[in-house]
């Protein structure tokens, strides 16, 4: 009786398996198949060494993305932790007004930081007004950098805000009973204890931004190209697939690397309760 | 003695809602003081105010004649030890107990060896780089104590710490923190709803009721002669009935004119007196001072608890003699037997055992502790 | 320092707001100018209405929302539910693991690891299409996936196994003490699978852009195909109408959840974290 409802528990699951080894393990070995394999299907590191040409890209989609979640990071601890210390009352306040702009699909919000910044847009038309005089904001880097700033802010503040809240209040109070100042207090135990919300935010911010390329298309004006952009274009034409596939290849690596490096990173400080 | 800490017509409310009111207490130096009382009488409240963690709405609090009312609880000589520990979850026994020592920046073979005499005060020698999230209850309770002890503070509180425990290792704990107390001098700050463990442990103990502190006295003192109703009733087991000071050594309850050991009310003064189970003695009906029907008879072990039905009034009381349900017994109070108290706002609220059952009572216990 | 703090969050705020508001209010500007308000008018939204393309696209991304919503979530609690009953920890831990790729991998990857796929099998099949409804349904249905047994799961570790015992011992069968005690009590986690693969599915753009043909085009690759050409202000049109649609579902799921549960049961931590953003 016991082993035939085992036996009818597990067949629930085989559709979902079979699924995912179809359309996720499948596609991936896919891109594999191709970053190793020329038009006509034979072998070859061709893609591979072909990167070497889009090193610019990579150093500068990784240093802008860098600058992006370091902006976040800056910006957004200080903003979780006001925010979880807010009277409760407040807290949800606060909370859906977060949300409210991750719940707006991302190119409508970075269309409108497109037609502030735009040379004809409103910004630019202030300064008309006044009589400074137009800037030019579209299609430079800092641009890029702060639509990818803009665009995942929310999801660096919201998992650190979590992970505050989650600190129960007696050890802040154990940590100051035994002498520590606001400010030790914030260093030796509320930074230590929501470093798996930091963890998460960096990752939630520095992967999109490393893989957008409608950001760099929409801000960056197309003057210049960053990893997504590349990667996008390779895919416009059948015949550059395979180096788009290594391109791909690389950056899953290179992000699935840098997770599982974050999650060792955050191993045994999980959560902020003892037991 | 020393008196070290003060509160003087302390006051607290909470969202309109009074917890404290015009409190005055005296803490001596090497005391071991423990405040008593169910949840929501203020006994928390009381020790977050002396930890620093709250501040009082009036009133002053002192500490050896200073005021300390707006001192930071990192600025007060003071370390608590907290209900559900409050350990540091990302740091290891050791770094927790140490946690003072490092920021004040002692080198560290100092703090090695004070940290390694803590351990080996609390009894968990070797236990330094254990995690403190994988230690039973009992250890991370040690522990606890430990980080509290180790910067030598003037006055150590202690919020329900033994809460959490199971019966037999809280009896174990008990005695371990009278002995660390008695060892190092230092003056403890003990809050409890357990009246057994404020008996046993403490040198002084404070009973709390209602935001108010209903008596202080030693252990034997709160137990012999509660000041009134809900003190009797909170420590211990009372029947606590209706009386009438007939005169200085004479009262009548129950139909009956007792002589017993109180005297200096007025005469014909309504009073209320406790008598303990404990104290009356159960005898035919015919030596008896008053008769009674028992309604109930429960074996406990060390005696039969047995309920007597006296003129419509239930007492309990507790003999080692075996009676039978419906039988009519009589019963024999011996003069200090007999405790009067003033009358008072808790008077005909607690005493009466017509309602009473164990099962009730562990209920309220319950809730207590998840209070 | 409350003072600070309540300038700080406030400019914040505002900064994060003032985009969208903006984009709102030009979206009524009378003019086709982009740099200064002109005049209140209704003139975009008229035109954007009488294009076909806007219904077209809001009906084709319904239409994908539900159904890719809908057979994720029912795929996903069938999973959440078998795959427990596999004995092996490796089993469990390496499908797990394998259906959170698409979670953790960059949007671009899954979807260019899809059109890979699509078009290679198109290719055996040699069909015309290769990609369209079907290819984008199917990859809309696996980045859900794990959102649905992310929710769903824990609901099914914290199901009281004597619940389904006790069942069985008053006379059910297994499959219908499943359907009849524990599929009750892990519901909740199933609707709010299925709210989250239903907005996430209304919202994506990376994947559809590289795994939908043609003729299928749902309401962000019609935000994008418009953006390639000059910036015009029926664009902001269209992005206030979808903003005021998040607006009012927000609201009503509000209002639904303060009717439905008691008021303080949840803190505003916990709704961060069930809305799923951790």
């Amino acid at each position: 009786m016991k082993q035939k409802n085992m036996i009818s528990g597990k067949i629930a699951a085989y559709p979902h398996i079979v699924w995912t080894v179809l359309f996720i393990v499948l596609p991936l070995l896919f891109v594999a198949y191709f970053a190793f394999t020329t038009p006509d299907g034979a072998f070859t590191f061709e893609n591979i060494f072909a990167l070497g040409d889009h090193k610019v890209t990579f150093i500068l989609s990784v240093s802008l993305s860098l600058i992006a979640t370091l902006c976040c990071f800056i910006v957004g601890y200080p903003l979780a932790f006001l925010m979880a210390r807010a009277r409760p009352k407040n807290q949800k306040m606060l909370i859906t007004l977060l949300m409210l702009p991750m719940w707006t699909n991302l190119l409508i919000r970075t269309y409108s930081m497109m037609a502030l910044m735009d040379d004809a847009g409103i910004i630019n038309g202030i300064l008309t007004a006044l009589d400074v005089g137009a800037v030019r904001m579209i299609g430079t880097k800092t641009a890029v950098v702060f639509g990818m700033a803009y665009d995942f802010f929310p999801y660096m503040v919201l998992p650190i805000y979590t992970a505050i809240c989650k600190i129960d209040n007696s050890v802040l109070e154990a940590a100051s009973d035994l002498g520590g100042n606001p400010i030790q207090v914030m260093t030796k135990v509320i930074f230590p204890l929501s470093s798996s919300g930091i963890v998460s935010g960096i990752t939630m911010v520095f992967v999109p931004s490393i893989s957008t390329f409608y950001i760099s298309q929409k801000l960056g004006g197309g003057t210049f190209d960053l990893l997504g952009d590349a990667i996008e274009r390779q895919f416009q034409n059948v015949s550059t697939y395979n180096v788009g596939a290594a391109m791909s290849l690389v950056m899953m690596v290179l992000v699935l690397l840098s997770l599982w490096f974050m999650n060792r990173f955050t191993d045994g400080t999980e959560g902020g309760t003892a037991g | 003695m020393k008196k070290l800490i003060e509160l003087k017509n302390v006051s607290k409310a909470f969202e309109g809602e009074t917890v404290l009111e015009k409190m005055n207490l005296d803490i001596y130096d090497q005391q071991f003081i423990t405040l008593l009382g169910p949840s929501g009488c203020g006994k928390t409240t009381t020790l977050r105010l002396i930890g620093g963690f709250e501040s009082p709405d009036e009133g002053g609090i002192f500490f050896d004649g200073q005021k300390i009312n707006d001192v930071p609880s990192y600025k007060r000589h003071i370390n608590t030890v907290f209900q559900k520990y409050a350990l540091f979850p990302h740091l290891n026994v050791f770094e927790n107990i140490a946690f003072s020592l490092r920021l004040q920046k002692l080198p560290n073979p100092e703090i090695a060896a004070r940290v390694k005499e803590m351990l080996a005060l609390v009894a968990l020698n070797g236990f330094e780089r254990k995690d403190v999230n994988h230690l039973s209850g009992g250890q991370q309770q040690r522990v606890a104590i430990a980080r509290a002890l180790i910067s030598h503070p003037k006055v150590l509180l202690l919020d329900e710490p033994l809460g959490a425990l199971d019966l037999k290792l809280r009896k174990d704990m008990q005695n371990e923190l009278k002995k660390i107390q008695k060892q190092t001098g230092i003056t403890f700050i003990y809050v409890t709803h357990d009246q057994e463990e404020a008996l046993s442990m403490s040198d002084t103990v404070v009973v709390m009721a209602d935001g108010k502190i209903q008596q202080i006295g030693t252990p034997i003192d709160i137990y012999n002669e509660p000041k009134n109703a809900f003190v009797a009733d909170f420590i211990g087991e009372s029947n606590i009935v209706d009386g009438i000071m007939e005169e200085d050594r004479k009262v009548t309850f129950s139909g009956h004119t007792f002589t017993c050991v109180d005297a200096g009310f007025a005469e014909k003064e309504a009073v209320d007196v406790v008598v303990r189970p404990e104290d009356v003695d159960v005898v035919s009906v015919e030596k008896g001072m008053l008769t009674g029907v028992v309604t109930s008879v429960t074996f406990k072990g060390v005696h039969y608890e047995i309920i007597v039905d006296i003129g419509g009034f239930k007492w309990m009381i507790q003999s080692t003699d075996f009676v039978g349900v419906d039988e009519k017994i009589g019963l024999y109070i011996e003069p200090d037997a007999i405790h009067i108290m003033k009358k008072s706002e808790y008077s005909g609220k607690f005493g009466d055992y017509s309602s009473f059952s164990d099962e009730l009572d562990e209920l309220s216990d319950a809730e207590a502790v998840e209070a | 320092m409350k003072t600070i703090s309540k300038v700080y969050m406030t400019l914040i705020f505002l900064i994060l707001y003032i985009p969208i508001i903006v984009l709102i209010l030009f979206s009524f500007n009378n003019t086709g100018n982009t740099g200064s308000f002109t005049g209140f008018s209704l003139y975009w939204y008229k035109e954007l209405f009488a294009s076909p393309d806007t219904f077209n696209a809001l009906k084709n991304t319904l239409i994908l929302a539900l159904s890719a919503s809908v057979i994720a979530t029912i795929l996903g609690t069938a999973a959440s539910v078998g795959i427990g009953k596999f004995k092996s920890k490796a089993i469990r831990n390496g499908v797990l693991s394998v259906t959170n790729v698409p979670m953790m991998n960059p949007d671009i990857v899954t979807g260019i690891s899809m059109m890979l796929l699509f078009v290679l099998v198109g290719g055996l099949l040699q069909a015309d299409e290769k990609l369209g409804f079907w290819t984008i349904l199917i990859a809309h249905i696996t980045f859900c996936l794990p959102y649905v047994i992310l929710s769903v799961r824990p609901r099914v570790l914290g199901l009281n196994r004597s619940l389904s015992e006790a069942a069985m011992d008053l006379g059910c069968t297994p499959v219908s003490a499943f359907f009849k005690v524990e599929l009750p009590a892990i519901m909740p986690g199933i609707i709010s699978g299925f709210i989250m693969a239903f907005t996430l599915s209304l919202d994506d753009f990376v994947i559809s852009y590289f795994t939908t043909g043609n003729d299928f085009q749902t309401l962000p690759l019609l935000i994008y195909s418009m953006t390639k050409k000059e910036v015009t202000p029926d664009i902001y049109a269209l992005s206030s109408l979808m903003i005021g649609a998040v607006l009012i579902l927000l609201i009503l799921s509000n209002i639904a959840e303060a009717k439905g549960r008691g008021k303080a049961a949840e803190t505003p931590a916990e709704m961060a974290e069930r809305k799923g953003f951790i």
